[in-house]
């Protein structure tokens, strides 16, 4: 009996134990990702790649540090890749100019008629009513352009300098700027549209 | 200066854009300063400022416990790895 449990003991340190993967980190992994790319089968794709990677790299898990952190970091790099991959579909900047138009009037810059921002009602102290606000704006960031995505959640989410995410996804420090600008006015406009 | 100043004063998108780009990392001490007097003139642009702050509170909030993965996936999750740890 003891001999048994020495024997385990030796097998699960410093080995990761696969068979197991999906049962302790699936939901966090797909949660991570959930939150940094809001498409569910992107998120579920990059998922099962980790655990393929991991499966791969098993030598290389050296139990130096926990399974899911080691895990998340396979996961990590995936994003990175993901994010790369995305951004050099839709770099062009005619494209945002597009989304943006009616938002101010283009000789002065006011805010048109239609647009502005207006008092959401809304009693931040009030959970019931922030929860219905995240439903909406979990709606909401689904409509954005992939890339408007990518940059607002490497921000906020990884709050990572600029530099790196314009390094990262391959744009200008201007672009960069343009992005998150019109990803805001969007994001709001859509609350405001959708917020009763 | 005198010119920046007379541009933000009415500008909206000009001050929206200092707006995100304060919240998201740092502006100037001239930036700061025409935002500033944009704002104590224009109440529209306040209401964004604020709703816009709420977002990123809201965004920053969603925990990754949000998300789940549905049994059927798993389960075809786990027959994956299986299989490939048979393969070898």
């Amino acid at each position: 009996m003891q001999n048994e449990t020495e024997k385990e003991d030796t097998i699960k340190t410093p080995h990761s134990d696969p068979l197991h993967w999906v049962e302790k980190y699936a939901d966090y992994l797909y949660g991570f990702a959930m939150s940094r790319i809001r498409d569910e089968d992107v998120a579920k794709d990059l998922v099962q790649d980790t655990f393929l990677a991991g499966l791969q790299r098993l030598d290389g898990f050296e139990g130096n540090s926990k399974e899911k952190t080691w895990l998340t970091a396979i996961l990590k790099n995936k994003i990175a890749d993901f994010y790369r991959k995305h951004s050099s579909h839709n770099l062009k900047v005619g494209s945002i100019e597009d989304k943006v138009k009616g938002f101010f009037d283009a000789d002065s810059g006011h805010w048109t008629e239609n647009d502005y921002p207006r008092a959401f009602g809304l009693e931040i102290d009030n959970p019931l009513m922030m929860k219905e606000l995240g439903v909406i704006l979990n709606d909401c960031l689904t409509k954005l352009p992939g890339l408007w995505f990518s940059v607002f959640s490497m921000k906020h989410m990884d709050d990572l300098a600029s530099e790196l995410i314009c390094t990262e996804l391959k744009l200008s420090t201007a672009n960069f700027w343009v992005i998150m600008h019109r990803t805001k006015l969007n994001l709001r406009a859509c609350l405001q549209k959708n917020w009763n | 200066m005198r010119s920046a100043l007379k541009n933000i004063i009415y500008n909206c998108r000009q001050a929206t854009f200092l707006i995100e780009k304060r919240i998201a990392e740092k502006i100037t001490a001239a930036e700061t300063l025409q935002l500033h007097i944009h704002l104590a003139g224009c109440s529209v642009c306040k209401i964004y400022q604020q709703q816009s702050i709420l977002i990123n509170k809201v965004f920053v909030g969603f925990k990754n416990s949000d998300f789940k993965l549905d049994e059927a996936f798993k389960k075809t999750l786990n027959e994956k790895i299986e299989k490939e740890i048979n393969k070898n």
